[in-house]
């Protein structure tokens, strides 16, 4: 058989070199998209791994509190027990660099407690600096990785920021164990309190037990001297919890690489379907030279496993250079934000590629399954008369169609399994094999309701629809899969591009807002601040806004609270509950719909929220939408907030202009009273036109993966239409005796073709709204717990299928050339 | 109806050699000349010549009086379309048409109604003896019957020409000659003029006259 195998199956391939581009092409790319979202997330997840290790150290167990922090004398008490051998307190600050965009991580620690938990943090001073110098105010230590990043070295100056003030560090060495992913800074900690304003807090304490002492055993006890909102966790718990943010991403991501791999494998059937068709008299000359079914069945899997290897090894090589590129455009998190201040490297893993090639040989051997088993079930006697055509199958499968809708419609009703919506990919999954298996029977009934017409090609276009609708129904299904896959996310991008744009109207209703900086970093606005900005001319109002992160338990990740003015219906997205309430004995709060699903809390329940190291009860009066924060959010009333926390900062300020007043002059003013280079004062449009800006470099790689899909299933309608033109070179021949022009014959192809496609699209776009139906309402909402409006883009739509069907005419006239280009005369006297 | 003069033919136009040179040939309406010669001496070159199908290095083509030599390959299709029938040794019956549709595609060719298509049709498949299956697909029928569906198809546009290129070739003995005979007889009724090209000695019998093709030209067969 090795001979047979190579010189009868796998020397085909060479023999339609185009098809078997395409399919490698198909294949490599599903591969490389899947396999360079996995290297990328991998070294990311790596990389922040690594962070958490080193931040970690040698500690047994981390105390972690809100990002305000929680009083130092917590150190002194955990210090004190026995069970603890080694306390090292950290004060944590994403702190503002003035004048920059980005910001820098800066780790206030205790240099005397660093080499008995966290020895890779020690600050190493540069040469001509004073042993001692770690202890002096004014002075940092950068990591490589954020000295490179920031381009400066010892002796330069590095301006950060607190609140609206800008101090100047000396940057006076390394932090050599930092290692070259991780940019950071080191400094002392009480300078670190002192110049942040943080005076008595801490944001971490990391312990190393006393030998003998179980993990477990002093987590119970040392927990009773927690303040609420504290946590007391292991390390690799609070890895696990961040790691968990990006997943549902990832896992997204994964997805589409998979259904772009899926897309591949139907471009193999599609091409192998129809050479099978081509080479049936090959094969029955073969069967009845003695080759059995299961040789012949064994020769076109060994076909799909070979272009699947050579697809899979590409796509390896392709997915490495991918992984290269994003790491170069888009960082490590693929634009999402989820691994900032990492430099994750790339490497070479030889087990995800030896995994993903043989996804490929999977793709490939499924792809020739159903062809090689036709080919199989063949008789010869009859496949060897000369008049005896291909009839490629296409029963109408209604039942299985049904059924594996119905099997969609239960899956997508399943929770999530592990916070992944596996029951909703299954379901997607399930929608596509329904719309593939539906397209025989949906392209019989549109055969029959459809005008026969007058004109000729149409009529003979329309006479092969009605009676030879496999060769329609194959090349559809290459279509089916990718143009499902790109309605359903121009659907839901759709849906949530104008949810978002709704919601950032809802959220942010001022005329201008003032930032001194990212909610997580070290900027603030104190009440002098706000009273200043109140004061300038052309002001009407201000409205601060206050986000903190706390944690309400230590199974999930922390939560923010949001403080801002809640008096009337619209001050919040809500889509349950109400903004005036009934009084209640207990203060009202709103949470977001990430809270019903992780915290499982509803409308009318009780809420014990930590604030000022005491836990405050508040009352769930309803659920907003939140589209800035996966891991849950709680909105409360700011006067609320500042009565019972006692805190005054603001992050943001909503500012409301008089009538009249100019934005451009107000803004230039704040920025002339507060700092050029401390605060960011924006009109709403402008924040809306940069959030919306950020959402759609977030979904590049969406898109990206979209239009690879679409390239695939074009490819397999211009595969197909190669085929099948070759097929029919005969039919060519003799249509070009009875006096069809080259022209007609090219033009009948291209209608055939935009007839395929046509029916694809049109079961790809109902798949598509099926598939868009579950991603929003199921997978977006498990994965992310957020809801959205469906909103479908029909023009968008419109447009894409109509230029999909002129393409999928042009490739299939295209397709056709070559066969035409053999002589008439030739071609009806071709005895195959 | 056909005329032809000085017809020459070479595959390589720097080769020494004509395949064929010096044909000459008449051919009269309801006339039907039989073409025989040695393998590879040109015959179906020589229908493919006339029907536009393959270029000739010189001589003169004339249909119903008209030129045809020098005309492009798109006014040849049209040609063709109108004046030319064709029946082949392989049938070439569409798989996806029924027998009524085969008939009539080359009136769908034409632009003709459909209600006079479909009657044209029908008449041509009762004149081969198949009306009582126009409905049916060609899988169902057997290579004698599939060659009748092409006679009919050949002659329902009533053209000029027909020609046959090894029409019994794929057809047992008994079948053959009732095919043929069916062939040379529409082509007659029908008033076109008829050039068959064949290998088999019984079959050129049955036509008009007989003319052996070699390198040098058409010569009667004795």
């Amino acid at each position: 058989m090795s001979a047979a195998l190579r010189r009868l199956f796998l020397a085909s391939l060479r023999r339609r070199p185009l098809a078997t581009a395409l399919s490698l092409a198909a294949i490599a790319l599903g591969v490389a998209l899947g396999l360079a979202v996995q290297l990328i997330h991998d070294a990311a997840l790596d990389e922040f791994g690594r962070g958490l290790r080193l931040l970690a150290g040698e500690s047994d167990l981390q105390v972690l509190g809100p990002r305000g922090g929680f009083d130092d004398a917590l150190y002194l008490a955990l210090a004190a027990r026995p069970e603890v051998a080694e306390a090292s307190p950290l004060l944590e600050v994403q702190a503002r660099l003035p004048g920059r965009d980005g910001s820098l991580r800066i780790l206030g620690a205790d240099i005397f407690r660093l080499p008995g938990v966290q020895p890779a943090l020690l600050p190493v001073p540069a040469e001509g600096v004073g042993q001692f110098a770690a202890l002096e105010a004014g002075r940092i230590f950068l990591s490589a990785a954020a000295s490179a990043e920031l381009g400066l070295a010892p002796g330069n100056v590095l301006a950060v920021q607190s609140g609206v003030v800008e101090h100047a560090l000396t940057v006076s060495g390394g932090v050599p164990g930092a290692g070259a992913g991780q940019a950071l800074g080191v400094m002392d900690i009480a300078a670190a309190q002192q110049l942040f304003d943080r005076p008595g807090l801490l944001t971490r304490i990391d312990l190393r037990l006393a030998p003998g002492v179980a993990r477990e055993e002093a987590r119970r006890s040392l927990a009773a001297l927690l303040p609420p909102g504290v946590e007391l966790l292991a390390p690799e718990a609070a890895a696990a919890q961040v790691a968990g943010l990006s997943r549902a991403y990832r896992v997204n991501l994964g997805m589409l690489a998979a259904i772009a791999l899926l897309t591949g494998a139907f471009l193999v059937f599609s091409t192998q379907m129809l050479a099978v068709a081509r080479r049936r008299q090959e094969f029955a000359f073969l069967r009845a030279l003695g080759l059995e079914r299961s040789g012949l069945k064994r020769g076109l899997l060994a076909e799909g496993a070979a272009l699947g290897l050579l697809g899979g090894l590409g796509g390896v090589a392709l997915g490495h250079g991918l992984a290269a590129l994003a790491f170069r455009l888009v960082g490590g998190d693929l634009g999402a934000g989820f691994f900032e201040g990492l430099r994750p490297a790339l490497r070479f893993e030889p087990l995800p590629a030896l995994a993903y090639a043989a996804l490929g040989v999977a793709a490939g051997v499924a792809g020739s399954w159903v062809p090689a088993r036709d080919a199989a079930a063949l008789v010869p006697a009859r496949a060897l008369r000369a008049a005896d055509e291909a009839g490629l199958d296409a029963r109408p499968r209604w039942v299985a169609a049904f059924s594996c809708a119905l099997a969609a419609a239960v899956l997508s009703r399943l929770p999530a399994l592990g916070g992944v919506p596996v029951a909703g990919y299954a379901a997607v999954a399930c929608i596509l094999a329904a719309a593939v298996l539906a397209l025989p029977g949906v392209t019989a009934a549109v055969a029959r309701v459809l005008a026969r017409g007058r004109a000729v090609l149409w009529r003979l276009a329309h006479a092969r629809l009605a009676a030879a609708p496999g060769q329609t129904v194959v090349a559809g299904a290459a279509v089916v899969a990718s143009v499902a896959l790109a309605a359903a996310m121009a659907i839901m991008v759709n849906s949530f591009r104008l949810s978002l744009d709704d919601w950032l109207a809802r959220m942010l209703p001022a005329d201008l807002y003032l930032q001194a900086s990212s909610s997580a970093a070290s900027g603030y606005l104190d009440e002098d601040t706000v009273a200043a900005v109140a004061a300038l001319p052309g002001v009407a109002a201000v409205e601060p806004i206050r986000f903190e992160q706390i944690r309400l338990d230590g199974q999930r990740a922390p939560v923010t609270l949001l403080a801002r003015t809640i008096r009337a219906e619209g001050d919040l997205p809500l889509v349950e509950g109400h903004i005036a309430v009934p009084p209640d004995d207990l203060p009202q709060a709103w949470i977001s719909e990430a809270m019903v699903d992780l915290f499982g809390l509803a409308t009318g329940d009780e809420l014990a929220v930590p604030m000022a190291g005491r836990l405050q009860r508040f009352r769930v009066a309803g659920v907003w939408r939140d589209y800035a924060r996966q891991h849950g959010a709680v909105a409360v009333d700011l006067a609320v907030y500042q009565a019972l926390g006692g805190d005054h900062r603001a992050n943001d300020l909503a500012i409301r202009l008089r009538p009249g007043a100019d934005p451009a002059a107000v803004a230039q003013a704040a920025v002339a009273a507060l700092g050029e280079r401390t605060v960011r004062v924006a009109t709403t449009g402008e924040v809306r036109a940069r959030s919306l800006e950020i959402f759609d470099r977030s979904f590049l790689v969406t898109y990206l993966m979209e239009a690879a899909a679409v390239l695939i299933g074009l490819a397999g309608i211009a595969t197909s239409f190669a085929a099948l033109a070759t097929a029919r070179r005969r039919e060519f021949g003799m249509l070009r005796h009875l006096g069809f022009t080259r022209g007609e014959i090219g033009r009948l192809l291209a209608l055939e073709g935009a007839l395929a496609a046509a029916l694809g699209v049109a079961v790809g776009l109902a798949a598509g709204a099926a598939v868009a139906w579950v991603l929003v309402e199921v997978v977006n909402r498990q994965s992310f717990h957020w809801s959205m409006d469906m909103s479908v883009p029909a023009g968008g739509l419109a447009l894409f299928a109509a230029v999909l069907v002129a393409l999928a005419a042009l490739a299939a006239r295209l397709a056709g050339a070559h066969a035409m280009r053999r002589p008439a005369v030739l071609a009806v006297r071709e005895d195959w | 109806m056909l005329e032809i003069r000085r017809l020459a033919k070479r595959f390589d136009p720097a080769a020494p050699a004509a395949l064929f040179e010096g044909v000459d040939l008449d051919v009269a309406a309801g006339e039907c000349v039989a073409i025989v010669g040695e393998s590879g001496v040109g015959k179906s070159t020589l229908l493919n010549c006339l029907a536009g199908l393959e270029s000739v290095d010189s001589g003169s083509i004339r249909l119903e009086g008209r030129e045809l030599a020098g005309l492009d390959d798109d006014a040849f299709a049209r040609l063709r379309r109108s004046r030319y029938g064709f029946v082949f040794q392989a049938f070439h019956i569409l798989p996806h048409l029924t027998l009524a549709q085969n008939v009539a595609l080359p009136l769908w060719l034409l632009d003709v109604a459909e209600g006079e298509a479909r009657e044209r049709a029908g008449a041509m498949l009762a004149r081969v003896d198949l009306a009582a299956r126009a409905d049916d697909w060609p899988r169902h029928l057997s290579g004698g019957e599939l060659q009748r569906v092409a006679i009919a198809r050949a002659l329902v546009h009533r053209p000029a020409l027909v020609l046959a290129d090894e029409p019994t070739g794929n057809l047992d003995p008994g079948r053959a000659a009732a095919v043929l005979e069916l062939l040379l007889e529409a082509v007659r009724e029908a008033g076109a003029a008829g050039v068959l090209v064949t290998h088999s000695a019984a079959a050129a019998a049955r036509a008009d006259r007989v003319l052996r093709l070699t390198a040098g030209g058409l010569a009667p067969e004795p």
